[in-house]
């Protein structure tokens, strides 16, 4: 099925194999995005997270067929016009936050959206807006540090 | 597989009843599942996020209705006022990811008894709002919704168009016993809701049975022991010997069994536990609002 | 030679040969490297960070290939069965099916396995199928629908057979064999001191661990490529390249140098990718098809697809004096090896050689175990071993600690291991072994603040948002626990690893380009190599290259190694490398001042300052080192009494974990874990404390909430639904006493990192919870019926 869209600013066409298709499959397979990971594909541990309509959502659990006409961003789309990184970006680099990096992507997204309602988040703030993503290298305590760090950058 | 994307309720009703095999899907966190593992083929997929109608909700009187499309994220921030048990639920759920596209209406479609808001919507007697092209829309009780576990009372035409939920008129409690702090499936689950004004108290246990059932022995214990109390025009700390029996009675009700995430034994304990504490909590806001 | 205090070798005139270098032919002043950005001691930046924060780092699972096919296996539902028959007719039919294979068409060796060549390559009548997920098929096709579609068109008539599923009843005579040679893969007896001692104060206890898994997030992937000439190109998330590539080559009945292996980006490992798992699959069918073949498993198929934590039981008795002097241990541990062995040999030996803890014992009985039963495969994951002994050795001590009247720190720090305590192997710790100090540091650190019960944040209290508590039942526990565990590869391995080091000049200025084998797995292996070369050679710009099988191995990136043994290669490459920038400046110069020094850019007499540059020195071209760095020997253990010198480096960490327990439901939160660990030397110290914030973290889970669960066999719980590892808000803070007190045989005075902290945390988080509740919990995860007393 061709399902028509807007992936971080540009307007994209999808041909799915089959029609019930992820959205995590077709940017991947279909669009060559692979930032977007695919650690457990059931909506389990938030390293597929992505922006649908501004809503963070798990791209594994979204058909396809219902991003037809909508918005979508993904990791990819997050650095600026230049390819610079965006704050939140840096400061997962900055802040020893990255050890293999599979739970990344998701994590820069979860942190992005967070930020975005809420720019000076308490410590269990962070924790209850980051418990959809799983990190197996980290503990979690660098990806704190990271947040906070993020938090100040943003608001400087 | 067909994909059928209705931009209305009625274009929906039309499309179930045409495609009678078609799996709706709103969220997905359930049905996608499915999809991803190759657990499920349907012949055709019907999508509910274009259909406009299944996004309201509104008020009407004493009544919220809550459209099957609204997501839990939504409730939290809108609803939590009018559905505080619903609300404390709802934040139980997955994850803010998961919270942004799960639906009430799913919950109820996936008809699994751990579905964390059936509870609440039991335990205040709500109202499930279905309909079909042929015969319009017609009411079933939560608490007959789920028929057994994957198996809900909708007919083959029929789509989930929204719940009536009262809204509150009292406190509300929701506990959901799980091995991990978040991101779980519950063990079990208690919801409980105080109606200060009819003077009753619901009750429904999820998780720990087949279907999701109400403690009616334990709210007719409790709604006695209220009354003979005079707790209900002055409300005041409550008895211990009523907390514990009303905890044991709504253990009593539940009909777990063992499994992979616990076992019966613990269900139960849990249970008990936890309503004690939603009990003593719920009356405790109610004599702070006194 | 020794480390300076700026941790640096010193060769100086006369200086002793580096094992299997020849003398220097110069006489070369002292060595002070010049201060470069980004040596070890900083926090230099990973050089793979900014393309995993962008999503651009190609992982594994990333991999594509122009007309590249999709590969599925097809895999028993049942633990023990024969095959009776095989029909790949309607698969082979489908459209879009390049290839379905067999056990026959493997064309080399059938099996494979790490230390035991045990393992069949695909299932056949041939031998019994041995547990739930043996690979039976493997097909190629055009798409992943397409191939699993194919999948479910194998027909496979299995006759299901009786499992053998206890790992104790599997080590009794009249239990069926599940091997040609019996049930017991290894068994490793200890004999040390008076077998028959007494003591005045006897604790006995039975433990039981459960399997943990080690649940990377990055699936198992890689691409085949055949060259067209019969040999194959294998992109690869692994622990080991050189490894996988013998076992691949092997099994395609291929010379080595046909078969050519790649690291592509891993997603974690932690153990679960030394063994091979779609390796020989991957290749096999494409050289069948010609066609580039991917493959990838699904997370539940991941759960089939690799090795586990070994469960088991685990039987002790403690014996002391009435002061809380330990006088004995004898324990007997039966570890569950599952249908293949794996590296289950060496485990065996660890769990031994590490079962009394980091204690003085003078006395001590061990037997371990491991039996071959139909449960899953059971093998390397971080910890290796010790991690279920410390579970056991560490309860003992507590509830030695209880019979005595003493506090439990003061019990373990009465009996610490010190420098030279000996092992129940008879080997001596050289160099710090500084357990008493690591109880001294967590015991001292401040205690985490008390719960605010009058406005409870319920994402502070056990349970978090589920609303289970506002308090009610609430009691805070403090427990210890300290570990050790051998680094790098024992028992006479003959571990090694190769760098090739080479200094070019570019456009760009100089650059030192690093080769190695080794494999970056998220520890920051790579980030420390390019440290070392900063360090050794004073240049800025360093490149690490694919790591890739056209250089000599590397050795496993387990047993926390990899910088000690890689690191130690490119350490010695680069040294030699100095020296021969030396030398070709002394030829250029037409002279041999006597007191060059390479400080970059520049090469500087000491007497008579700048001479010459290295821009100058490479213009004569790059120079390059390929260079195999040993370790010292080890030794195998005697088999009747497990004496034997047979460790290289032993690493020591200590737990103290602090837990809100709610003692009428059993759902627990930790508040904090404080740790302190001895790490030699860290070269990279954010890097260090990611791994032991980690490593914790994984403790946590075992603690707590992660087993995978065996019925009759079969895995009940293959999913991140219910194999349930700790999120954000499972993990607490963690607050670390890192120590640096060197080793004096190793580089730079590093000691492993990665394990120690998986090994103490685990008891730790335990006795927190048995303080707040009394229970015994003689079982890790510790479940919330155990909590409650419902349960056992």
């Amino acid at each position: 099925m061709r399902v028509d869209c807007t992936i971080n600013g540009k307007p994209e066409q999808i041909d799915t194999g089959w029609e019930g298709e992820s959205l995590l499959h077709s940017l991947r397979e279909r669009l060559g995005l692979n930032g977007s990971k695919n650690a457990c594909e059931q909506g389990e541990c938030g390293s597929c997270s992505i922006y649908l309509d501004g809503v963070l959502v798990c791209a594994c659990l979204v058909p396809t067929v219902q991003a037809a006409g909508r918005t979508l961003v993904t990791i990819e789309g997050l650095p600026g016009p230049e390819g610079e990184l965006h704050h939140v970006q840096q400061a997962f680099l900055d802040a020893g936050a990255v050890q293999c990096g599979f739970c990344t992507p998701g994590l820069i997204m979860a942190t992005h959206e967070l930020l975005g309602r809420n720019p000076e988040p308490t410590e269990p703030e962070v924790r209850e807006a980051l418990a959809g993503n799983l990190c197996r290298c980290t503990g979690y305590e660098k990806i704190l540090d990271a947040v906070q760090a993020a938090a100040a950058a943003g608001r400087a | 597989m067909h994909v059928l994307q209705p931009d209305s309720l009625a274009e929906a009703l039309a499309a179930k009843a045409e495609h009678p095999d078609a799996v709706p899907v709103a969220g997905g966190t359930d049905v996608m599942v499915e999809f991803n593992f190759d657990r499920r083929r349907p012949a055709a997929m019907l999508d509910l996020t274009r259909v406009p109608e299944l996004a309201q909700c509104g008020r009407d009187n004493g009544t919220v209705r809550l459209g099957s499309g609204v997501t839990y994220t939504r409730l939290i921030s809108e609803l939590a006022a009018e559905l505080p048990g619903l609300a404390i639920a709802s934040r139980t759920v997955g994850s803010p990811q998961i919270r942004n596209r799960g639906t009430v209406g799913g919950n109820l479609g996936t008809a699994s008894p751990a579905g964390d808001a059936l509870p609440p919507l039991i335990a205040n007697s709500a109202r499930v709002e279905v309909a079909s092209a042929a015969r319009g829309p017609r009411f079933v009780d939560a608490a007959d919704f789920i028929v057994r576990p994957k198996q809900s009372a909708l007919e083959p035409d029929e789509l989930i168009v929204a719940v009536h939920v009262p809204a509150a008129r009292g406190p509300q409690q929701f506990a959901k016993i799980g091995s991990r702090n978040a991101m779980v499936i519950a063990v079990a689950s208690f919801a409980l809701v105080v109606d200060r004004e009819a003077r009753t108290v619901g009750t429904a246990i999820g998780s720990a049975g087949p279907t999701v059932n109400r403690a009616a022995e334990a709210e007719a214990f409790l709604g006695g022991a209220l009354a003979d109390a005079d707790q209900w025009n002055r409300p005041s700390t409550l008895d211990r010997a009523v907390v514990t029996r009303f905890g044991e009675l709504v253990a009593a009700a539940a009909r777990p069994r063992d499994d992979l995430r616990g076992t019966a034994a613990y269900r139960r304990h849990a249970l008990g536990v936890v309503a004690r504490r939603a009990l003593v909590w719920a009356w405790r806001d109610l004599e702070r609002t006194d | 030679m020794m480390p300076s205090a700026s941790g640096t070798i010193r060769i100086g005139p006369g200086a002793t040969t580096l094992p299997g270098r020849s003398a220097p032919t110069v006489p070369i002043a002292p060595h002070e490297p010049v201060r470069v950005r980004g040596g070890i001691g900083e926090n230099a930046p990973r050089p793979d960070g900014i393309p995993k924060v962008k999503g651009e780092f190609a992982y594994s699972s990333d991999l594509w290939a122009e007309g590249m096919l999709w590969g599925v296996t097809v895999r028993s539902p049942y633990p023990r069965a024969r095959i009776v028959s095989i029909d790949t007719a309607a698969a082979a039919a489908l459209p879009g099916v390049a290839s379905v294979l067999l056990a026959h068409d493997v064309p080399g060796r059938r099996h494979f396995g790490m230390e035991i060549i045990d393992q069949p390559v695909l299932a056949s009548a041939a031998e019994e199928i041995r547990y739930q997920g043996e690979a039976v098929a493997i097909i190629a096709a055009d798409e992943p629908e397409t191939a699993r579609r194919a999948a479910a068109l194998v027909r496979v008539e299995y006759e299901e057979l009786e499992p053998v599923t206890d790992p104790e009843a599997a080590l009794l005579p009249g239990t069926p064999h599940l091997h040609a040679g019996g049930n017991i893969t290894r068994h490793v007896k200890i004999r040390h001191g008076d077998q028959d001692v007494t003591a005045a104060v006897v604790v006995r206890g039975s433990y039981e661990v459960g399997m943990q898994d080690q649940a990377f997030l990055g699936p198992e992937s890689g691409l085949a490529v055949p060259d067209g000439a019969g040999g194959v190109d294998l992109f690869i998330s692994t622990q080991w390249l050189h490894i996988d590539r013998d076992q691949v080559a092997a099994c395609l009945g291929l010379e080595p140098p046909q078969v050519r292996l790649t690291l592509a980006g891993v997603g974690g490992a932690f153990g679960a990718r030394e063994d091979i798992s779609l390796q020989v699959h991957c290749c096999l069918l494409a050289l069948r098809t010609g066609r580039p073949v991917k493959m990838m498993y699904s997370r539940e198929e991941s759960f089939f697809g690799h090795v586990h934590r070994h469960p088991g039981v685990l039987h002790y008795e403690h014996g002391a004096t009435r002061d809380g002097d330990l006088v004995y241990v004898r324990c007997r541990i039966v570890l569950d090896g599952g249908a293949y062995a794996s590296s289950s040999r060496a485990v065996a030996a660890n769990a031994a050689c590490f079962s009394c803890g980091p204690y003085e014992v003078p006395n001590a009985t061990i037997d371990s175990f491991v039996s071959y039963t139909n449960n899953p495969p059971c093998g390397a994951m971080r910890g290796f071993g010790a991690v279920q002994t410390a579970f056991a050795h560490e309860s003992q001590m507590d509830k030695l600690a209880a019979a005595l009247g003493m506090d439990p720190v003061e019990l373990r720090i009465r009996n610490a291991m010190k420098e030279g305590t000996a092992l129940p192997t008879g080997q001596r710790v050289e160099g710090a072994a500084p357990v008493a100090e690591l109880l001294r540091s967590i015991r001292d650190m401040p205690a985490p603040p008390a719960l605010d019960l009058e406005h409870p944040d319920l994402r502070l209290l056990p349970g978090g948002v589920a609303n289970t508590t506002h308090g009610e039942g609430v009691t805070r526990g403090v427990g210890y626990g300290v570990g050790f565990k051998n680094v790098c590869f024992a028992e006479g391995f003959n571990d090694y690893s190769t760098a090739r080091v080479r200094l070019d000049g570019t456009p760009d200025g100089p650059t030192v380009y690093i080769h190695t084998a080794a494999s970056e797995v998220g520890q920051g292996l790579t980030t420390i190599l390019a440290q070392i070369a900063r360090t050794e050679l004073g240049v800025e710009r360093v490149i690490v290259l694919p790591a890739d099988t056209n250089v000599g191995g590397a050795g496993s990136t387990s047993a926390s190694r990899q910088t000690y043994m890689t690191g130690g290669a490119v350490k010695a490459a680069c040294e030699v490398v100095r020296r021969r920038v030396l030398e070709r400046a002394i030829e250029q110069l037409g002279e041999n001042p006597g007191d060059l020094s390479l400080e970059a850019p520049d090469i500087v007499s000491h007497a008579r300052g700048v001479l010459t540059d290295l821009e100058t020195v490479l213009a004569d071209g790059h120079v390059e080192e390929t260079f195999e760095y040993h370790h010292r020997k080890t030794w195998p253990l005697d088999p009747e009494t497990g004496q034997g010198e047979a460790h290289v480096q032993f690493a020591f960490a200590a737990h103290r974990a602090t837990v809100d327990v709610d003692t009428e439901l059993g759902l627990v939160r930790v508040v904090e874990m404080a740790t302190a660990q001895d790490v030699g030397k860290a070269l990279n110290p954010q890097a260090v404390e990611g791994q032991i914030e980690g490593g914790t973290s994984q403790g946590v889970g075992f603690a707590l909430m992660e087993e995978i669960q065996v019925v009759d066999g079969r895995i009940i719980n293959p999913s991140f639904t219910d194999y349930l590892i700790p999120t954000i808000l499972d993990m607490p803070k963690v607050v670390m006493d890192i120590m640096e007190l060197g080793d004096p045989h190793a580089p730079y005075g590093v000691k492993g990192v990665g394990e120690p902290p998986s090994i103490s945390s685990t008891p730790a988080v335990v006795a927190a919870i048995r303080q707040a509740t009394g229970r015994e919990l003689a079982r890790i995860p510790v479940r919330p019926d155990q909590i409650v007393g419902i349960a056992p």
